[in-house]
């Protein structure tokens, strides 16, 4: 018993989230376990969580600097329609288009991830905006900047050689866009856990203003962090391209919202300083199969899923609230 | 014999498995300033919070004007004329300084509304009660910290106060400011209330108070009449320890100097300012805190890079626009305020060691190397006999001189040739302080050039082998400590 | 004298007012129709919905918390409330679906407030899962979708006069229904329960020091779950207006305008770190968003572009106040400094 409370406690975030789905897969075994615990199943969730997985993400660097992005929409949308554009101009609607292209394809998307992610850190960092407001504002521009591009409607008409890649599976079985997605996390990870950035991200967190006194480069800091932010939203626009097969400005319009509470729920504390890739993970996984299992019921409406996400959310605040408790009366 | 306004005997209260009070007792006389020191951590707040009704007693009596109290709310001790007036003074900054005044007033009248032409009486009242002159309609954001205690004493005595608790209110004044805030003390006694003044500066518990007590570790270690009381005394009592002061003696000064500063000036804050700095020697800086003599700190460390002049290392030119250049230059920086400039409170007081000479623990594929990571976190802790069961616990699990010492050992770990500091020993206890002094004589012996900015004139005198003056951005003069009086220095500042 | 004017001007509101007095008289340049009835007619009825949420989050921001379920919270009372009297095939008056709207929004935001206030969870968050939940329950529970008849009293309310202008230039003629007297109300009321309550001046001490205000004997967390309550209440409100005045109740359209209205309350001044800000100045950086996005078919600007220049505005806007406030804020700490 005690060894299980040490290992509770050293990872409060994600035990807590483990908890939530086992009982989640305990209750989906008693009640649709051949509908759920299917090898189909299993890689239907894997493909789809990438998209707004990459977007969290990118989201958990900033809010662990106490900031918050909620410009990854705009982003992932402005990425895909330039993309589609792309392709457009140089292979016209039908293609054929080789799929060594889709090199430069990834090469754009980066790219606009590093301008977006530029300008934020300009303004957060230089100029001293609140985080929130400048990401907003930035999120404001890009969408529209995505509708005056293409009069708000979907482009569909493009060569298709990079979404049929990308939303097909590795070896028969693996879908593209989760490799995508693992290759992104592991090298947060090894940003976070294994380089200096990780500690200078938490610390800066903490406290900008030490981190400024202790010699820290707090703008690079920033910039750093926004533009793996913004590449990483990209990155999901491209994923959301695949998914969809054509572009549109509003697309994964409530992406944000759940790219922000995926990260909470992870355990990154919104006030900075705070935050392990490996709970923002958990949470995603949960979070899919959560939505994956309703689904399977026929008689509940889909909407139920966003019912649930939210009191997951609210479910693990009081948890940690009550699991605090005694702590704070001494 | 008088009869006492509180009497406190053998209060007991313990927080889980910590007795954070063991057995005190604490008696004050009616209209006497009565001073209450210890170190941090010693009960000194507890006992407050008892007072006052935020904490409850696990044991003990009190009794007030006479009278047996159970059980006590923070209401029925502002009822009986207990007012506690906290370091960060308990005031709203968003509002105006008339209705923080009032706001108090007008809550315990249990009236729904506000009427402002009231709240502008009652704030006017307050603040003529002690001939203190604010503009009622300024926010409270836009006044000096000296300004805002005195609209928290107002407040306090709005309420026809019996006793009135000052927590360290000295901690954030400058010396006429004191000078200011016990003239006022004084007029209050002549009032009939009783002030509890806790301090743990042993030149204010001897001016201004007729009778003290000290804590030690959650325990009553000694009362009675400050007439009685001397400086050794006072540092045992409070410490349990006697401390031989050392005077410092440079033994291993360069010839050549290891930082000059040639014309530094700064727009608004000081001008003109040349000094040369050589290995192995401590140089005081001070002057009021008005003088520009943080600012000149905040140049040399590159958070104000100065408008004109040079700063010189080993003699040659270098251009220092932020700490990073700073540090690459091997020149550190200890704040003012440890707490809000200096550490990361929550995070680990191993990162708190490492952080500022991180890029030097990369392997060399650009990862980080955390196996030097930790041994330099071991050395340090171990080097600066930081008191910590494990480095990974936050740095708030530390009192206030092991902190101190984290940002130190930050700073030593960078290698550095010149470390400034400001206000080292700031709200760091008796115990602690000395043995801060001891490393940085002990650091200057082996060849580190140290720059000392206090007020602190003892601290001065003692550590240091010369002294500026600061006076209005300018250098008014430079001593040599051996032969230097306090009151020339003094002098020289106002 | 010279002071007070120097101290207005330290506020962002005479800068939010002068940028739409200029945007005014560059549309009236452009198109000669901004100083016309029916425009400001126009302008006043677009305010009516984004000015009450924009006062509900005012409260929300000054205590130092945040909301960001309000559209939510608005859509699911709207929602259920027109709903449940198309069910009943209600005929009255328009007063059952405010009172059956308020009854829903405190209930909801007594949801918020519980959390925020009694466990004294982080707002953000908090309010991030209850919209989420608002919005599931809607959708799934209720199994909302698009009513496009409303009870026949929502609909006079709506669409009756209240003043009526007409463009003698094109003979356009536009209406302010009478919602915008409850905008009118809500606002003198919020304006005297901050200005002159107990409970008002509370909401700003909690936001100026929270640790203060329990000290100083405010009962911090009622206070905080009351005000969670009122602004359900007044979102509610909101969804309803907007109900009657659209004609219909599409559950969803609503939603996201939480992000717009955060940034025109704090191009009006109000710090997100809570306790500073004025009632005016939340109305005047809302009314500044509400004027870019009306103003683009007047300057001859194609609607796809309305998004593109909200965003810079707020880009720009926020810009601007924080280069302000970094200036004042640094004398300050100097004189702070020097008292020290």
């Amino acid at each position: 018993m005690n060894k299980v409370k040490s290992i509770y406690r050293k990872n409060p975030e994600m035990s807590r989230l483990l908890l939530i789905m086992a009982c989640w897969l305990i209750f989906m075994m008693f009640t649709q376990a051949e509908k759920f615990f299917t090898g189909i199943n299993f890689l239907t969730m894997a493909g789809q969580f990438p998209e707004y997985g990459l977007m969290a993400l990118g989201c958990m660097l900033c809010m662990i600097t106490g900031g918050i992005d909620l410009s990854v929409v705009g982003t992932a949308n402005m990425a895909s329609i330039l993309s589609v554009y792309t392709m457009m101009h140089f292979f016209g609607e039908e293609g054929p288009m080789p799929l060594s292209f889709s090199a430069v394809i990834f090469l754009i998307a980066i790219l606009t991830g590093v301008v977006v992610g530029s300008v934020n850190a300009f303004l957060i960092s230089c100029l001293g905006v609140p985080p929130i407001l400048a990401t907003l504002g930035m999120n404001e521009l890009l969408t529209g900047l995505c509708i005056v591009f293409t009069n708000g409607s979907a482009v569909s008409s493009f060569p298709k050689q990079f979404c049929d890649f990308f939303s097909g599976n590795f070896m028969g079985f693996i879908p593209r866009r989760l490799i995508v997605f693992i290759v992104v996390a592991v090298l947060i990870w090894f940003m976070l856990e294994k380089c200096t950035y990780g500690t200078k991200l938490r610390l800066y967190g903490t406290n900008a203003h030490v981190a400024k006194f202790s010699g820290i480069n707090t703008h690079a800091l920033l910039f750093r962090t926004y533009i793996t932010s913004s590449v990483c939203a990209a990155l999901g626009g491209l994923m959301m391209l695949a998914t969809y097969s054509s572009a549109r400005a509003d697309y994964g319009s409530n992406y944000t919202m759940q790219a922000i509470l995926l990260v909470v729920l992870g355990g990154v504390s919104p006030n900075g300083g705070k935050g392990k890739i490996s709970g923002v993970i958990t949470a995603i996984v949960l979070l899919k199969m959560i939505e994956s299992g309703i689904n399977r019921f026929r008689s509940v409406s889909t909407y139920y899923v966003t019912l649930i996400w939210g009191a997951v959310l609210i479910l693990a605040l009081v948890i940690d609230y009550f699991s605090q408790k005694p702590k704070s009366t001494k | 014999m008088t009869q006492s306004l509180l009497k406190a005997e053998h209060v007991k209260i313990s927080f889980g498995n910590v007795h954070a009070l063991k057995d005190v007792s604490l008696e004050i006389l009616p209209g006497e300033i009565h001073c209450l020191a210890g170190e941090n951590g010693c009960g000194k707040s507890t006992i407050i919070k008892i007072i006052s009704g935020v904490y409850q007693r696990d044991g003990g009596t009190i009794e007030f004007g006479g009278k047996k109290l159970e059980k006590i709310s923070p209401i029925d001790a502002i009822n009986m004329g207990i007012q506690v007036i906290y370091q960060d003074f308990a005031l709203f900054p968003n509002l105006t300084v008339a209705e923080n005044l009032a706001l108090n007033t007008e809550l315990a009248s249990g009236k729904k509304t506000v009427r402002w032409k009231e709240v502008r009486k009652i704030a006017q009242e307050a603040v003529a009660k002690i001939n203190f002159e604010v503009d009622l309609d300024q926010k409270v954001q836009e006044l000096t910290v000296a300004q805002k205690q005195m609209v928290a004493i107002s407040r306090a005595l709005m309420s026809n106060a019996r006793l009135i608790i000052m927590d360290e209110p000295t901690t954030a004044l400058t010396k006429k400011e004191v000078t200011a805030l016990f003239k006022i003390i004084l007029k209050l006694k002549e009032q009939g209330i009783a002030i509890l003044f806790i301090s743990h500066k042993l030149n204010e518990v001897f001016e201004i108070s007729d009778r003290f007590t000290i804590f030690r570790n959650g325990e009553m270690i000694a009362t009675g009449s400050t007439k009685e009381l001397d400086d050794k005394k006072f540092t045992y009592y409070m410490t349990g320890r006697e401390f031989s002061d050392q005077i410092f003696t440079p033994e291993n000064v360069s010839d050549k100097p290891v930082l000059e500063l040639k014309n530094l000036t700064l727009e608004g804050a000081f001008s003109d300012i040349s000094f040369s700095l050589r290995k192995g020697e401590i140089l005081g800086i001070t002057g009021l805190l008005d003088s520009g003599r943080t600012e000149l700190a905040l140049s040399m460390f590159g958070l104000k890079p100065a408008d004109s002049g040079q700063i010189l290392k080993d003699g040659t030119p270098v251009k220092i626009t932020n700490p990073r250049e700073a540090i690459d230059n091997k020149i550190g920086y200890v704040p003012e305020d440890r707490l809000s400039e200096g550490l990361f409170l929550t995070q680990s007081i191993a990162d708190n060691i490492i952080i500022s000479e991180i890029d030097r623990l990369k392997k060399k594929n650009g990862m980080f190397d955390l196996k030097k990571r930790n041994e330099e976190v071991e050395k340090w802790v171990k080097e600066l006999e930081i008191k910590t069961k494990n480095p990974d616990n936050p740095a708030t699990t530390l009192s206030g001189g092991n902190q101190q010492r984290i940002v130190l050992a930050k700073w030593l770990a960078c290698n550095l040739d010149v470390l400034i500091l400001n206000g080292p020993t700031v709200g760091v206890d008796i115990g602690s302080k000395h043995d801060i002094h001891m490393v940085l004589q002990k650091l200057a012996n082996q060849g580190l050039g140290v720059i000392i900015i206090s007020d602190d004139l003892p601290e001065v005198i003692q550590n240091c082998s010369r002294v500026l003056v600061i006076r209005n951005g300018k250098i008014k003069s430079e001593y040599d400590t051996q032969k230097v009086s306090e009151q020339m220095i003094i002098d020289d500042m106002m | 004298m010279n002071k007070k004017i120097r101290k207005i001007f330290q506020s962002n509101e005479p800068y939010i007012f002068l940028i739409i007095i200029a945007l005014g008289i560059v549309v009236q340049v452009r198109s000669g129709q901004f100083f016309t009835g029916n425009n400001i007619v126009d302008l006043l009825s677009a305010m009516i919905v984004p000015g009450l949420f924009a006062i509900a989050e005012f409260m929300a921001l000054i205590a130092g918390g945040i909301d960001v379920s309000f559209p939510a919270l608005a859509s699911l009372s709207a929602y259920a409330t027109t709903k449940f009297l198309l069910d009943r095939e209600y005929e009255g008056n328009v007063l059952l679906a405010f009172v059956i709207a308020i009854l829903i929004g405190a209930l909801l935001g007594a949801i918020n407030g519980f959390f925020i206030g009694y466990l004294n969870l982080n707002a953000m968050i908090v309010t991030l899962g209850t919209a989420s939940i608002f919005q599931g329950f809607m959708q799934g529970t209720l199994r909302a979708n698009q009513l496009s008849v409303i009870p026949a009293g929502m609909k006079e309310f709506g669409t009756a006069s209240f003043v009526t202008a007409t463009n003698k230039v094109n003979g356009l003629s536009s209406i302010l229904p009478y919602t915008f007297i409850i905008l009118v109300l809500v606002c003198a009321l919020m304006h005297f329960v901050l200005r002159y309550t107990i409970f008002g001046r509370g909401i700003y001490a909690i936001g100026g020091n929270a640790l203060s205000a329990h000290t100083a004997g405010f009962n911090v967390k009622r206070t905080k779950f009351i005000m969670y309550i009122m602004i359900g209440v007044i979102a509610s409100i909101g969804g309803i207006c907007r109900v009657c005045m659209m004609q219909q109740c599409h559950p969803t359209n609503m939603l996201g305008m939480e992000m717009n209205i955060i940034a025109g309350v704090v191009l009006g001044g109000v710090a997100l770190t809570g306790g500073a800000g004025t009632l005016t100045g939340c109305m005047l950086g809302t009314f500044l968003i509400i004027l870019v996005q009306n103003s683009m078919i007047l300057l001859g600007i194609p609607t796809t572009w309305s998004d593109v220049f909200v965003g810079l505005v707020i880009v720009i806007g926020v810009s601007l106040t924080a280069l302000q406030a970094s200036r004042p804020s640094r004398s300050r700490k100097k004189t702070a400094k020097e008292g020290a």
